[in-house]
C-alpha cells in the first residue's frame, strides 16, 4: 500500500481519447433519412425522430402552433383514442417524449430492445397519420392557455419571456414555443392541420437510433414503420432562423414588476452567435470562465464571495440562427442592485482589461476536455448528439476531434472572441422583481432609470 | 440482470463497495453520510444541508473550494441532502480516481480544522437564497412544508422541510458544526462506492490508504417513531399562484416496507400517463384539471403518498375533490385490471434496467449500491427490489390502496391565490408555514 501524501493533491492524468461510435447513414425509399450508432451492453434502444423546425417556424400571430402541433400527435389515430395510444405505449414500458426547440422538433422514445420494433411503428403511426380531431384541439388548447395563465407566477419563465422579447423584437426567436394567449386563441384546428400536411414531411425527417441496434435493422424496423409515409405537397421553406435579428441598442434596463416576489431574477445578454460561427471553440471556453461552470468568475463572485444568490451562470445559445448570449441569476431582492453591477463589471472586465488567464483558461479546457467521455454514456445522450450532427451539419469526426479543438484555443483567441462578442455597452438587462423595492435599488446605484416592462404572454 | 459488486468493511467501520464496468475510460465515486433533516432537532432545522454545503468549502490538506481541482481534472461532481441521508459524488476521468479518493477522504478526516466563521456565513447566506429560489419564489414551493407539518407531529423527524426554516438557519451556530460532524460524519457512518473503469484490488488498496487512517466514530442509534393522522384534516395556503390546487396526502409504508411497492404501482395507475385513471376523468374528459400526479413518497421511517391536481379555469378544489374520490373509490371498489398491472409491471421493469446505463452521480449504479447499503444493508438488493414488484398481484394492489386511502384520515391542502381563500376546500383552516 503507497503511504498517502497529504501535503499536495494527487497528480492527474493526460486527457484520454474519446471515440464516437462509428454513425451508419442510409435512407429509405421514401427519403426518410436514417441514422444509427450502436451501443452495446444493455438491451435498451433510443429513436429520436428529427424534424428541422420549430418554434421558429410560427408564422407571426401563429405564435405556439408547432409546438401546438406536435402536442397533437399522441393524441391518437386511426380509431385509437389518446388513452389508447398511451396505454400501447405503457405496455411496452415507455413514454413518448415530445420536444419543440426553437430550430427543430424531435419526438424521442427510449424502450427495451425487444419492445422497440412496435415502439418504432406506433410513433411512426402518430407523425404520419395522427387524428388530429376538433375535442383533443380544443382541450390541448385550453391546457396551453392554462399553462401561460400559470406563467404569469413564475418569475424565471417572465424574465426568460420579457429577455428574449427585448432582445429580439418581430424576430422568430422572440417567442416561446409555448406561443402567447392571442395567437393561441386565434389558431384554429384547420392551420394545425396544414401546419402538419406542410412540415410532417419524409424528406424532412431523420429517424436517429442508438443503443442495441445495427443499421441493418434499423432499416428493416423504419421501413416497415414509415411504409405509408409519401411526400404530397412538402416544400422547402426558407429557414426562418436566418432572419437576421435587430441590431443591439444602447444598454438598456427593464424592470417586470412582481409584487410581494422573495427574490429577484435577472436576465443580462444579447443576440450571440450561430452555431457554425468559426469562433464556436474560442466563446465555449470564454464562457467556461465567466460562467459555465461552478467556479467561474461569475459564480465566484456573487454565489462565494458575497453570498447573495445559490447560483448565476452564462451561456451561449449557439442556434442555426443567432441564439442569445445570456447571463442568468436570482438574487435577494436587497441586493439586486448590487448583483446586477457586479454582473456588468464581470462581462466588462473580460472583454477589457481582464482577459482570461493563462491558469483560468487551462483550468476551462480541462473541464470541457478531460470529461467529456462522460457525454455519451447513455443510448440517450448517443442519439441526442447524433441528432446534433444532423441539425447543424457537423463533421462526423465532430465529436472525435471536439477536445483537440478546445486545447488549441489560447489566450489571444479568448481575448479576441470576448472583445468582439460581448459589448457591455449594448446588453440588455431585465429583471423581474418586486418593483417598489428594486427601482429605486438600481437609480440610486447608478445600473441606470429601469423602464418598466410587461412582457406578452 | 444486478449490479455486481465486492464488499469489504474498513477496520474504522467504513463500508466499501466496488464495481467494475469499463465501457467508459471513467471511475465514479460515492459517499453517503447516514445522516439527514431528519437528525435535527425542532428549532434547529436546515442544519444537515447547509453542512453539506460547508463540504465543499476545504479541509485542512486542501483548504479551497473543492470544485476547482475536481472540474480541472475533467470531474462532474455534487451534492444532496434529503430527510433521511447526504451523498457526495464525483465521477473522475480513470486516471483521476486518486484525487477523487484523496479529496473525499480529507473532507470525511480533517474538515474542522479549516472551517472558519466566515466560510459557515457566506453558506448561510447561499442556502437562504436557495430557500428563496426554490420555495418562496417558486409556486406552490411552500406546500411541500405545510403537508408534512400537518402529516408528522411538531417532534416527529418529518415534520420539517430539508432546506430548513428560515428563524433556525438564521439561529444555527458555528459551534453547532464541530458537533454535527463528530456525531455524523466518520467512517462508521458511512458508505463508500467506487464504480467503473477499475481494478478492484488496486481500488481498494487506495481506498485503504486514504479512508483506513480516518478515526472510528460510534455509529448513531436508529431512530423510531410512530406518526398517523386520526381524521381528516383541511389545510389552506395562498401563495402567489393563478390556479388553486389541492393536494392529498394520506400516511403510507416506509420506503422498502411491506405495501410500499404496491403503492408506487398504484400512484402509476392512478395519474401516470394520459392512459392513468385521474388523467382520463379530470383532464380528458371532465376537464376539470390541467394537471394530474400520485406518488408514493417512500422514505426511510415513514411514506406517505400523494395525489395532485391543479384546477382547470373556472373549476373548483371541491369539484375536484369529488371527482379524485369517486375514481379512488372505483379502485378501492372493483380493484385494478390486469392491464393496469401489466402496464405498471413494464415500465417499472424498463425503469429498473435504465438505471444500469450511468455509473454515477444522482440516481446512477454507484449512488444506488449506497442505498441499498444504508438503507436495507445489502447493497445487492437491485434484484430483489425488482423481484417486490415483479411479485405483486392484482389483489395486492387492491389490498394495499384499501388500506392505505382512506377519505376520513388524509390531509387536504388547497393552495389558493393570495385573497382567495374561499376556493378552498370548505372547512380548512390556515396552515402553518415559515
Amino acid at each position: 500500500m503507497t503511504p498517502v501524501d497529504r501535503t499536495r493533491l494527487p497528480a492527474v492524468g493526460p486527457s484520454l481519447p474519446v471515440r464516437f461510435p462509428d454513425v451508419h447513414k442510409d435512407r429509405l425509399d421514401n427519403h426518410v433519412a436514417l441514422w444509427s450508432a450502436p451501443h452495446r451492453g444493455l438491451p435498451v434502444v433510443t429513436f429520436m425522430l428529427l424534424f428541422p423546425f420549430g418554434s421558429a417556424a410560427d408564422f407571426e400571430g401563429y405564435e405556439g402552433l408547432a409546438a401546438l402541433t406536435a402536442d397533437m400527435l399522441d393524441e391518437g389515430t386511426g380509431d385509437r383514442s389518446a388513452v389508447e395510444v398511451n396505454a400501447e405505449f405503457g405496455r411496452l414500458g415507455t413514454h413518448l417524449d415530445t420536444d419543440v426547440g426553437a430550430d427543430a422538433t424531435v419526438l424521442a422514445l427510449t424502450c427495451l430492445s425487444r419492445y422497440a420494433p412496435r415502439a418504432l411503428s406506433l410513433m411512426a403511426e402518430l407523425v404520419v397519420r395522427p387524428r388530429l380531431a376538433e375535442a383533443d384541439f380544443e382541450r390541448l388548447r385550453s391546457l396551453r392557455l392554462s399553462r401561460l395563465i400559470q406563467i404569469r407566477d413564475v418569475p424565471s419563465a417572465i424574465a426568460d419571456r420579457a429577455f428574449m422579447q427585448l432582445v429580439y423584437g418581430a424576430h422568430p426567436y422572440a417567442h416561446m414555443a409555448l406561443g402567447t394567449e392571442e395567437a393561441l386563441r386565434q389558431i384554429t384546428l384547420e392551420d394545425v392541420r396544414a401546419f402538419h400536411r406542410r412540415n410532417y414531411a419524409p424528406a424532412s425527417a431523420t429517424l436517429v437510433a442508438a443503443g442495441e441496434i445495427d443499421g441493418a435493422s434499423l432499416r428493416a424496423f423504419a421501413q416497415e414503420a414509415f411504409r405509408d409515409w409519401h411526400a404530397d405537397d412538402h416544400q422547402t421553406l426558407p429557414d426562418p432562423a436566418l432572419v437576421p435579428p435587430p441590431a443591439a441598442p444602447a444598454h438598456r434596463l427593464a424592470l417586470v414588476n412582481k409584487a410581494g416576489a422573495a427574490q429577484s431574477e435577472i436576465r443580462i445578454g444579447g443576440v450571440g452567435l450561430t452555431r457554425n460561427t468559426p469562433d464556436y471553440h474560442p466563446l465555449i471556453v470564454l464562457n467556461m470562465v465567466l460562467g459555465g461552470q461552478f467556479v467561474s468568475r461569475i459564480n465566484m463572485k456573487l454565489r462565494q464571495e458575497k453570498g447573495l444568490t445559490y447560483g448565476a451562470r452564462s451561456g451561449f445559445d449557439f442556434r442555426r440562427g443567432r441564439g442569445p448570449f445570456i447571463l442568468q441569476t436570482s438574487v435577494q431582492t436587497d441586493r439586486t442592485a448590487d448583483a446586477v453591477n457586479e454582473a456588468l463589471a464581470e462581462l466588462q472586465a473580460i472583454a477589457s482589461d481582464r482577459p482570461p488567464t493563462g491558469e483560468e483558461l487551462e483550468t476551462a479546457k480541462a473541464a470541457l476536455t478531460k470529461g467529456y467521455a462522460r457525454n455519451f454514456e447513455t443510448s440517450d445522450q448517443i442519439a441526442r448528439a447524433i441528432t446534433q450532427l444532423v441539425l447543424y451539419g457537423l463533421s462526423d469526426d465532430y465529436f472525435d476531434t471536439f477536445a483537440a479543438k478546445v486545447s488549441k484555443v489560447d489566450i489571444e483567441q479568448a481575448t479576441r472572441v470576448a472583445r468582439a462578442h460581448l459589448d457591455v455597452t449594448k446588453l440588455t438587462t431585465a429583471v423581474v422583481a418586486d418593483a417598489t423595492l428594486v427601482g429605486p435599488q438600481l437609480t440610486a446605484s447608478g445600473v441606470g432609470e429601469a423602464v418598466p416592462l410587461l412582457p406578452r404572454l | 440482470m444486478n449490479i455486481p459488486f465486492t464488499e469489504h468493511t474498513l477496520e474504522n467501520g467504513l463500508r466499501v463497495i466496488l464495481h467494475e464496468d469499463h465501457r467508459l475510460p471513467a471511475v465514479a465515486v460515492n459517499v453517503w453520510y447516514h445522516v439527514g433533516s431528519k437528525n435535527e432537532q425542532p428549532g434547529r432545522t436546515g442544519f444537515a444541508h447547509l453542512f453539506e454545503h460547508l463540504m465543499f468549502e476545504g479541509s485542512e490538506h486542501y483548504d479551497r473550494g473543492y470544485f476547482h481541482p475536481l472540474q480541472e481534472a475533467g470531474a462532474a461532481l455534487n451534492g444532496s441532502t434529503n430527510s433521511d441521508r447526504t451523498n457526495y459524488w464525483e465521477v473522475v476521468p480513470t486516471n483521476s480516481l486518486e484525487l477523487a479518493l484523496w479529496m473525499e477522504s480529507d473532507r470525511m478526516g480533517y474538515l474542522l480544522p479549516a472551517l472558519t466563521v466566515q466560510k459557515f456565513e457566506n453558506q448561510r447566506d447561499v442556502v437562504l437564497n436557495e430557500r428563496r429560489q426554490n420555495y418562496e419564489n417558486r409556486p406552490y414551493g411552500l406546500a411541500g412544508a405545510a403537508i408534512t407539518a400537518a402529516l408528522f407531529p411538531p417532534a416527529h423527524p418529518y415534520h420539517w422541510l430539508t432546506i430548513g426554516e428560515i428563524a433556525d438557519l438564521n439561529a444555527a451556530s458555528f459551534e453547532d458544526v464541530r458537533a454535527f460532524f463528530q456525531t455524523y460524519y466518520h467512517p462508521a457512518n458511512a458508505s463508500l462506492v467506487v464504480a467503473g473503469d477499475i481494478d478492484p484490488s488496486h481500488a481498494l488498496d487506495r481506498v485503504a490508504a486514504y479512508f483506513g487512517e480516518i478515526p472510528a466514530g460510534p455509529k448513531p442509534l436508529p431512530l423510531t417513531v410512530d406518526a398517523a393522522v386520526a381524521d381528516e384534516v383541511r389545510l389552506v395556503l395562498e401563495d402567489r399562484v393563478e390556479l388553486p390546487r389541492l393536494y392529498l396526502s394520506w400516511h403510507s409504508p416506509a420506503m422498502f416496507a411491506p405495501g410500499d411497492a404496491e403503492m408506487d404501482l398504484v400512484a402509476d395507475l392512478v395519474a401516470n400517463g394520459k392512459a392513468s385513471r385521474l388523467y382520463r376523468a379530470l383532464v380528458y374528459e371532465r376537464r376539470l384539471a390541467t394537471e394530474v400526479a400520485a406518488f408514493q413518497n417512500s422514505r426511510e421511517l415513514a411514506g406517505f403518498w400523494q395525489v395532485m391536481a391543479t384546477a382547470a379555469p373556472g373549476h373548483s378544489l371541491a369539484e375536484l375533490d369529488d371527482a379524485i374520490t369517486d375514481e379512488l373509490a372505483r379502485l378501492l371498489d372493483e380493484g385494478p385490471e390486469q392491464d393496469e398491472l401489466d402496464r405498471g409491471r413494464a415500465q417499472v421493469e424498463t425503469q429498473f434496467v435504465f438505471r444500469l446505463q450511468t455509473l454515477g452521480g444522482f440516481g446512477g449504479k454507484s449512488d444506488q449500491l449506497n442505498a441499498y447499503s444504508v438503507f436495507v444493508n445489502d447493497p445487492g438488493f437491485f434484484e430483489r427490489d425488482l423481484a417486490r414488484y415483479e411479485r405483486v398481484s392484482a389483489q395486492d394492489l387492491h389490498s394495499a390502496a384499501q388500506r392505505f386511502v382512506r377519505r376520513d384520515r388524509r390531509v387536504a391542502l388547497s393552495v389558493v391565490p393570495k385573497g382567495s381563500r374561499s376556493l378552498a376546500l370548505p372547512g380548512s383552516v390556515a396552515a402553518d408555514v415559515s
